[in-house]
Order: structure tokens, then C-alpha cells, then sequence
């Protein structure tokens, strides 16, 4: 069993405040204009808690939406070449959805197969994440489809749920929750408290597993991927608001005399995604594109992985401007592998 | 009284069309989706009603939905609007597209060819809704610093996933400038810089030619008011050119025209 303790909502104020003082940058939902976005903090007043969930996550965190690599200069016929190191403050996500705590183990899986990323692993190591059950979701969630849940701890080194009103518990899970508490000893309360209230209750629409075993049978059956997504617009809003969406594209900008090579998250909706400089394209075709997103959450990732590309937080279907409802494709996708339809 | 979903299937039923390109019931009570009908069972599931906003007219420039043929389009004024500024700009032949036009009280018609088109955008009222005109002329009334400031922080927000570009009718180049690199027109960074140069860009491209749907900014995940951008710029090419975008299927586009009697001496 984990240890627990009583974090009083008072004492998040108190609590943000020493983890400031110790040098972590804090980062919880905050409501701006009328939106719950993930916003550094340093002190209780604008925090959003009762969220269901943010417009964009938490994945800037560990990967920018732009990052700059290298910096050249070009002066007569000296080429100087200097590398901008990457930033990686101590950071600690606070009041993160358990949807969100679980993208990282995605991250990580990603960043830090083959060789590792030398950007996103030193922001992966600075990061702690105090996680918060979910009192109540909408109709875009489906963790508990995709192996997570609201009261899910995994990827929380600290899960916090509420008692009642004014109380968490606050189960620290790893020893990196453990030193965050050692930070901050006196907002903390010793105890466990009485049962943490009902957590949303999200109904599972779909096995994953299944899904990932049967997606490669559907991979020839254009007419699915042509049906689901004929609508798609093909921009970047799903990828870009999705926490574990990976795909990034590097560039060099500004002129031959004064250059930054960037980094820049990139989207598998977009038309020139994967195109070759020959002019061809794998994935010419929209549907062809849809069937990637699909594929690679779900089928590719788990077998190479051995991690869903996918943690079910519906940001994509709530962002989409055309309604493309991922849940909802999923489970005709399941249906279709299972044969029912 | 014909009703959105007989004439769709007529049509379908007569071959007229292959398919009609409307709206079905989205996820929950606050959205629609376009839906894509080519049998006329389906077209029961069409509907029209305040949830209904984007504008249809993109997907006739898409591969994916030319390739199915001939199409009917159900239509509100904007995307009305937006089949004459492609006729004008040479996207559409004038019988390509049929159009269900359904108007502010719900009266289904159709509008055979653009000639029909034209007749009916004319008598149709045009114009900001009161809470577009407040917020342009609130911003207007700002002093130079805080409007920098107001759009500073709301373009702040881009994080260039190109939502608006992908849903405005009139974003149709192949290659947006934003996606050549060599030479790099616009940082790609998703910084101040690179965010305004992106969406000021964007904005003047589509200055006179903007057909004031609303798609973009409803399109946008940050909640950003692009189309504030773009209401202002229809506002200046109307004085300062005295051409709104969508009134005629054969017009000048005002920034890529000539004039031998152009009021402007610098470029006479
Ligand atoms: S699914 Fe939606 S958000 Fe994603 S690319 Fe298509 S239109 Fe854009
Ligand atoms: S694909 Fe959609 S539901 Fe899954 S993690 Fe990404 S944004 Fe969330
Ligand atoms: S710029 Fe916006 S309002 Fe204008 S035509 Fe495009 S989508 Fe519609
Ligand atoms: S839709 Fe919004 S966030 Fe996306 S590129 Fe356009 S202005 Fe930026």
C-alpha cells in the first residue's frame, strides 16, 4: 500500500508556494477567458480544479510546440555552428486528469526508444506529476476503453482525490511524490481520511486490445477509412490538443547568413504530412491519413511499444471543427474487426 | 411544403446529383456534422438548424468528394456566398454544383445554376450581427498599445495547427505560403513572431475575397477571433476598392486586378 496523507484545499496555496520557492515551476489548470488551459502558477487564486478537462494538455510540458536545436551564423567563409541546449526547469504538474498523468508513459516510450531524444528525456526526468481523480466527465472521455480510468494512478508519483469539499487524499506513489511532499511538509496532513467520493463513472465502449489485434485486418478496406473520414478537414487541431501525439518536423529558418534549426510539432491530418521531397506521397489520400492516426495509436504503438498511442481524454473529438468523434469511430472500428457489422 | 430531406432525395432519386453534401446530428445537442448523402434513405438524417454553421462549400474543392460526382450542397447565406466567389475565381463551372439554399426562416429552395444563385444572395440582408459589430468597434476604439496588446495576447494562443486555413472555403492554394520553406516566407515557429506574420498573412490573402462565413474562428481550438481580422479587411477592400466578396459570380478579385483609372496615383 502507498502512504497516504490529508491535503487540505486551503493548503494549496501554502503548498504551490514552497514548491516555488524550492525552484519548481508549477503548472496547473488555471480558467483564462472563459477556457481551463495548464498555465505556470504561483499561487492558489486562479486555480480551476473542478475542471472535466483542458482545451490543450499538458504535453508542452516535456515537448514544446516549438523548440529551437541549433543556432548557425554564416560570416564571409566562416560557418559558426552553436547548439542551444535544451531547457528542462524542475517542473511539477499539478491537478493533472489521470488521462494526462498516463500520456507520459506514451512520451517516454516514444522519446526514449532507439537512441533517446536529448530534448524531451531531461524534461521527462524534471517532471513530477500530482495527478487528480475526476469528479465528473463528458460523453468525449473513454480512458476506461483504453486501459486508464478516473481514480487510474498510473503515471501520478502523487494521486490526489477528494474527500469532500475542502479535502484530497493524497496517495504519494513513487519517491519522487515522496520528495515533493519533503518539500512541502506543511501542507500536508498525516492521515488517509474516510472513502473518497464517487469518481465519474465512463463506461467502457471498447477493448483496446481487441481493437489493436483486429486494426490490421482492416488496414485494405478502404471504403471504412473513406466513410470515417470524408469529412476531415485535414488540419492539425486532434494531434495538436492530443497529449501523446509524438510527430514532429525540424526546420531551419530565417536566412543562410543567420539561421535556428527548430523543431515544430507536426500532424498526420496535414496534406503535405510524410511527403517526400520526390514529390510522392505514402499517404496521398485523407482517408489514407485518418487510417494512420488510427493505426499508429492503436495498432503500431502497442506492438512496438508495447503503449497505447491513446489515452482516451477526447480532446481531439472536442476540438475537431468537424465533429470527427474518435470514441465513437473506435467502436464502429471494433464492431467491424469484431464482425457484427 | 418541400422540406430539406425531399428535395435531397429527389435529387438523388432523379440522378441529378450523386451526392448531397448537408449536415447530420453531431455528437451532442451543441453540434452538427457535415454529412455526405448519396442514397436517398439517408437523406431523412439531414438537418438544418442553429447548430449548422460551417461552411459546406470546402469540400467541393476536395479530391475526395469531387471524385463522387456531381453534388448538391445544402446552403446557408456564407456558403451561398461562397459559390459565387469560386465561380469568380475560376474554381467552379456554372452547373457543377446545385444548391439547396435554406434561408434565416427555414424556406427550402433550390437554386438550379449560379445566375439563380446570384438573384437570390442579392435580397438577402448582409451584415455584422450586433455582438461582430461591438467587438470590431471596441477593439477599434482601443489606443494604438493596447490593441497591439489585445491581439498580442489572443494571437498568442496560435499554435499554427492551420484549423482556420483547413475550414475556410477560400483557403484553397495547394501550397500556402505558410508550407513553402524555400525561400521561408513565415517563421514556423509558433512564436509572436511567427504567429503574427501567420495569421496577418492569412488575413490579407483573403482580404476582399473573405465571404464573412465564420468558419475559421469557429474552427479554431484556442478560441482565437480570427475572423475579427477578417471582417475588418472585407470592411476596408469594400471602401477602399467598393467590392464585397460573394455578390457576383464574375468579378475582379480587388488586390490581383487593374485599373487604367485607378484612384491611386502610384500605381497608374
Ligand atoms: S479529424 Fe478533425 S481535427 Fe483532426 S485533422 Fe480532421 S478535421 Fe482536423
Ligand atoms: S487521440 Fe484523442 S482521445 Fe486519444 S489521447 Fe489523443 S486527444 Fe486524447
Ligand atoms: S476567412 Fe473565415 S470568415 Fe472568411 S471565408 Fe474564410 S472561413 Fe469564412
Ligand atoms: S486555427 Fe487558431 S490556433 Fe490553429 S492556426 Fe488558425 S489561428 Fe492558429
Amino acid at each position: 500500500m502507498s502512504e497516504t496523507r490529508i491535503l487540505n484545499r486551503a493548503a494549496l496555496g501554502e503548498l504551490i508556494a514552497a514548491l516555488t520557492a524550492a525552484g519548481q515551476r508549477v503548472l496547473a489548470p488555471v480558467e483564462d477567458d472563459g477556457r481551463v488551459e495548464f498555465r505556470e502558477v504561483t499561487d492558489a487564486d486562479r486555480l480551476a480544479l473542478d475542471y472535466v478537462q483542458t482545451v490543450t494538455s499538458a504535453k508542452a510540458v516535456v515537448f514544446p510546440r516549438f523548440e529551437r536545436m541549433l543556432r548557425f551564423a554564416m560570416r564571409g567563409k566562416d560557418v559558426t555552428v552553436e547548439e542551444v541546449p535544451p531547457a528542462s526547469p524542475p517542473t511539477v504538474l499539478l491537478g493533472a486528469h489521470p488521462c494526462d498523468a498516463a500520456s507520459f508513459a506514451t512520451l517516454r516510450a516514444v522519446f526514449t526508444w532507439d537512441s533517446g531524444d536529448a530534448y524531451c528525456e531531461p524534461k521527462l526526468a524534471a517532471l513530477t506529476v500530482v495527478g487528480l481523480s475526476c469528479a465528473r466527465g463528458d460523453d468525449f472521455c473513454f480512458c476506461t476503453s483504453v486501459g486508464g480510468g478516473p481514480a487510474d494512478a498510473r503515471g501520478c508519483d502523487i494521486l490526489l482525490s477528494a474527500l469532500d469539499e475542502k479535502t484530497y487524499r493524497a496517495e504519494i506513489l513513487t519517491e519522487r511524490g515522496r520528495a515533493l511532499v519533503d518539500l512541502a511538509p506543511g501542507a500536508f496532513q498525516p492521515g488517509a481520511g474516510a472513502k473518497p467520493r464517487p469518481v465519474a463513472a465512463i463506461l467502457p465502449r471498447f477493448a483496446a486490445a481487441e481493437l489493436t489485434e483486429k486494426l490490421p485486418e482492416l488496414f485494405g478496406d478502404a471504403s471504412v477509412w473513406r466513410q470515417q473520414s470524408l469529412r476531415c478537414l485535414g488540419c492539425g487541431s486532434c494531434a495538436y490538443v492530443c497529449p501523446t501525439c509524438t510527430c514532429f518536423d525540424i526546420q531551419d529558418e530565417r536566412s543562410r547568413y543567420d539561421a535556428m534549426r527548430v523543431r515544430t510539432w507536426d500532424a498526420c491530418g496535414f496534406g503535405h504530412f510524410t511527403l517526400h521531397a520526390s514529390g510522392h506521397n505514402p499517404r496521398g489520400k485523407q482517408s489514407e491519413r485518418w487510417r494512420q492516426r488510427v493505426m499508429h495509436k492503436f495498432a503500431y504503438q502497442p506492438a512496438r511499444l508495447q503503449v497505447l498511442g491513446c489515452v482516451g481524454c477526447g480532446r481531439c473529438s472536442r476540438s475537431c471543427p468537424v465533429d470527427m468523434n474518435l470514441g465513437e469511430h473506435l467502436e464502429r472500428l471494433a464492431a467491424t474487426a469484431a464482425g457484427s457489422e | 411544403m418541400d422540406t430539406l430531406q425531399t428535395f435531397a432525395s429527389a435529387k438523388l432519386a432523379a440522378g441529378e446529383v450523386k451526392i448531397v453534401i448537408g449536415y447530420q446530428a453531431g455528437s451532442d445537442a451543441t453540434r452538427a456534422r457535415p454529412a455526405f448523402v448519396s442514397d436517398t434513405a439517408e437523406a431523412a438524417s439531414l438537418i438544418y438548424d442553429d447548430r449548422c454553421r460551417q461552411n459546406l462549400a470546402v469540400y467541393l474543392l476536395k479530391p475526395e468528394v469531387r471524385a463522387a460526382g456531381r453534388a448538391a450542397v445544402v446552403c446557408g447565406p456564407a456558403t451561398l456566398r461562397t459559390l459565387l466567389q469560386y465561380a469568380a475565381e475560376n474554381r467552379i463551372a456554372a452547373d457543377a454544383v446545385v444548391a439547396i439554399a435554406v434561408d434565416a426562416d427555414g424556406t427550402v429552395t433550390e437554386l438550379a445554376d449560379l445566375e439563380a444563385v446570384e438573384t437570390h444572395v442579392a435580397r438577402q440582408p448582409r451584415g455584422l450581427t450586433p455582438e461582430q459589430q461591438a467587438e470590431i468597434d471596441r477593439i477599434d476604439a482601443l489606443p494604438l498599445g493596447e490593441r497591439w496588446q489585445w491581439w498580442s495576447r489572443e494571437l498568442g494562443r496560435c499554435f499554427k495547427c492551420y484549423a482556420c486555413r483547413a475550414a475556410c472555403p477560400l483557403c484553397y492554394c495547394s501550397r500556402c505560403i505558410t508550407d513553402v520553406n524555400q525561400p521561408q516566407w513565415i517563421p514556423v515557429a509558433a512564436d509572436p513572431l511567427g504567429n503574427l506574420e501567420w495569421n496577418v498573412v492569412r488575413a490579407m490573402h483573403l482580404a476582399g475575397r473573405c465571404v464573412d462565413c465564420g468558419s475559421c474562428a469557429e474552427a479554431c481550438p484556442q478560441g482565437i477571433r480570427i475572423d475579427l481580422l477578417n471582417r475588418v479587411l472585407a470592411r476596408e477592400a469594400v471602401v477602399d476598392f467598393g467590392v464585397a466578396a460573394g455578390v457576383s459570380r464574375r468579378k475582379d478579385y480587388a488586390l490581383a486586378s487593374f485599373k487604367p483609372d485607378d484612384k491611386e496615383e502610384f500605381i497608374r
